[in-house]
């Protein structure tokens, strides 16, 4: 149960990330999370949007280069702990994760959400099953 | 089939060729002699008069013309016939300096088409094709030039010049264009607009192109041709000799015919100037034989190829010159090292980048840098960071190992780098030296 991340080419200079959500402002595409991994002459911009195909499109439109990339997005108590609890039934697997980021919100105040890239999205969802801890889907990330 | 325009003389022997040389060049040398004051005065002072000259074994006695010289006698001092017999003027692009105006007869003129018109038909052109000429027109020579060469083989000609891109794109389709006439960077653009378009070749009508100005690489001639679905032709030229169709690619493309029944090649070194045997790499140097209002004899075109008098298996007996590496003005010396961008766009494209890209050469702490910006493309691009470096890296090294110098290699977001119409601009070179 993956999700569509948006991922978007930027140079590391000023005014570029402004750029990039300039065009998702003026076509209405609305952000849920958004984590940035920079080198000093280049980053990526990762995002979950409402409309992640509508929003690669506009980017394009708007010659940005930008990828869907499938993330894993799971839904945890918003307490001390969470996260920790979490990622024990991954170490537990010897999953590795490339990279993650995390966002609070929703209606829900006492959830957060893990956004994971993982290289193997069965093995993490298996991982998973059965602990109560909800993977997001598509349309959910969308209703926000 | 190899298809020529004037078989007769693309394809005589090398005794013929020979033969028509020497007449033409102790006549050109004896009219320059009378007409122009400034070479004559060369001459004399290297105590040369035209009896000297009695073939083109005697070429090498005669002294050279550099732009220099050009520059020197602008406008009028090297013209060879009265301005009341000349009909037409062209200009170079001044890329490398101050412009050079040109004077033509309409001897020089018909000439200069026929070259053209040769260089058409060994792309197969014939009167069936539809010809558009995306060179620009006005003062450059590519435009007029193939324009009338086109006209010469009877081309539908298409005389869209230089820019509006989708225009452009509109009378390739709709008219069937067969042939595409314009410098290889802008039919790199014409081809990636036209993907852009979700045209694949087989959309595309065109089969061949013709394309010169400016020097590329072998590898950007297949991106050309895969993404056009054309063969791709190269054509070399210079303003002070005419303009494009000096000399030419065959179907064999296996380097370009000059048109030596108009103008003889020879290659120096650039440094003591003396002339190398055929196969030695050095300074492309013309003599025009027959041209009238403009005769450049012993011109240094500050080219860097070679020559080869084998014998071609298209059936045409002119000498091949090698695609130029670049003019030594393009040539940049970097920490003493001779780099030419040709070379960083070999590299780029192997490692599949597009062909749009820019030198940066700085000076910092008294070291130069070279900084090779290349724009990222959908292709290239991954959400893994890692993998992105490690391709930054993995070019890095390929451009280390092609020039000897470290460069570093920037990414840029896409289409940052301005496309040109014309002469793309390749250098920026920052070092204030």
């Amino acid at each position: 149960m993956s999700v569509k991340q948006v991922s978007v080419f930027l140079e590391n200079r000023p005014g570029q990330l402004k750029r990039m959500t300039g065009v998702l402002a003026e076509k209405g595409v609305d952000m849920r999370a958004l984590s940035l991994a920079e080198t000093s002459e280049f980053g990526i911009a990762r995002i979950l949007v409402d409309d992640a195909y509508g929003a690669i499109q506009v980017l394009k439109d708007a010659d940005f280069v930008a990828s869907l990339t499938s993330v894993i997005v799971v839904q945890i108590p918003d307490e001390a702990g969470g996260l920790d609890h979490l990622l024990q039934y991954f170490a537990d697997t010897n999953l590795n994760i490339e990279y993650m980021y995390a966002f609070l919100g929703g209606k829900e105040e006492k959830h957060a959400y893990m956004v994971f890239r993982v290289k193997d999205h069965r093995s993490a969802e298996a991982a998973l099953a059965g602990k109560g801890l909800p993977l997001l889907t598509q349309e959910q990330i969308a209703e926000m | 089939m190899e298809h020529y325009y004037q078989p007769e003389i693309e394809c005589a022997s090398r005794e013929e060729i020979r033969a028509i040389q020497n007449e033409r060049l102790t006549a050109q040398v004896k009219r320059v002699w009378e007409n122009v004051p400034y070479y004559r005065k060369k001459m004399e002072a290297k105590g040369v008069t035209p009896e000297d000259i009695r073939s083109v074994d005697d070429l090498h006695k005669l002294p050279f013309l550099s732009k220099a010289d050009l520059r020197e006698v602008y406008p009028y001092g090297l013209l060879g016939k009265p301005l009341s017999e000349c009909v037409r003027i062209q200009s170079t692009s001044g890329t490398t300096g101050k412009r050079v105006v040109a004077f033509y007869t309409r001897h020089d003129i018909d000439l200069w088409e026929d070259c053209c018109a040769r260089a058409i038909c060994a792309a197969g052109g014939t009167n069936e094709d539809v010809c558009q000429v995306s060179y620009g027109y006005g003062l450059f020579t590519g435009g007029p030039g193939l324009n009338g060469g086109s006209h010469k083989v009877g081309c539908l000609t298409i005389p869209t010049s230089s820019g509006n891109t989708d225009r452009q794109i509109m009378f390739i389709l709709d008219l069937q264009a067969t042939i595409l006439c314009c410098t290889p960077s802008y039919a790199a653009y014409l081809g990636e607009r036209m993907k852009e378009m979700g045209l694949g070749p087989d959309d595309i009508p065109l089969k061949a192109g013709i394309f010169g100005a400016e020097a590329w690489s072998e590898e950007m001639r297949h991106d050309i041709e895969k993404t056009l679905g054309i063969k791709a032709y190269d054509i070399y030229g210079l303003t002070e000799l005419s303009g494009p169709g000096v000399s030419f690619e065959c179907s064999a493309q296996e380097g370009m015919h000059v048109n030596e029944d108009h103008f003889i090649p020879e290659i120096i070194d650039p440094e003591t100037e003396e002339v190398l045997p055929e196969g030695a790499e050095g300074e492309l140097v013309f003599t025009a034989i027959d041209k009238e209002a403009f005769p450049m004899l012993r011109y240094r075109t500050r080219d860097i190829c070679s020559l080869t008098y084998e014998k071609c298996s298209c059936g045409r007996t002119h000498v091949r010159m090698r695609k130029p590496k670049g003019r030594t003005d393009d040539m940049l010396i970097i920490r003493g090292v001779n780099v030419f961008p040709s070379q960083i766009e070999t590299v780029l494209i192997n490692h599949g980048y597009a062909a749009n890209y820019q030198i940066v050469v700085d000076r910092v702490n008294n070291t130069d840098t070279l900084d090779v910006q290349v724009e990222m493309t959908p292709e290239m691009f991954t959400d893994n960071m890692g993998e992105i470096t490690a391709r930054q890296k993995d070019l890095m090294a390929g451009l280390q190992s092609m020039l000897g110098i470290r460069a570093k290699v920037s990414l840029v977001a896409p289409k940052t780098i301005a496309r040109s119409e014309g002469k793309a601009i390749r250098v920026i070179d920052k070092r204030k030296i």
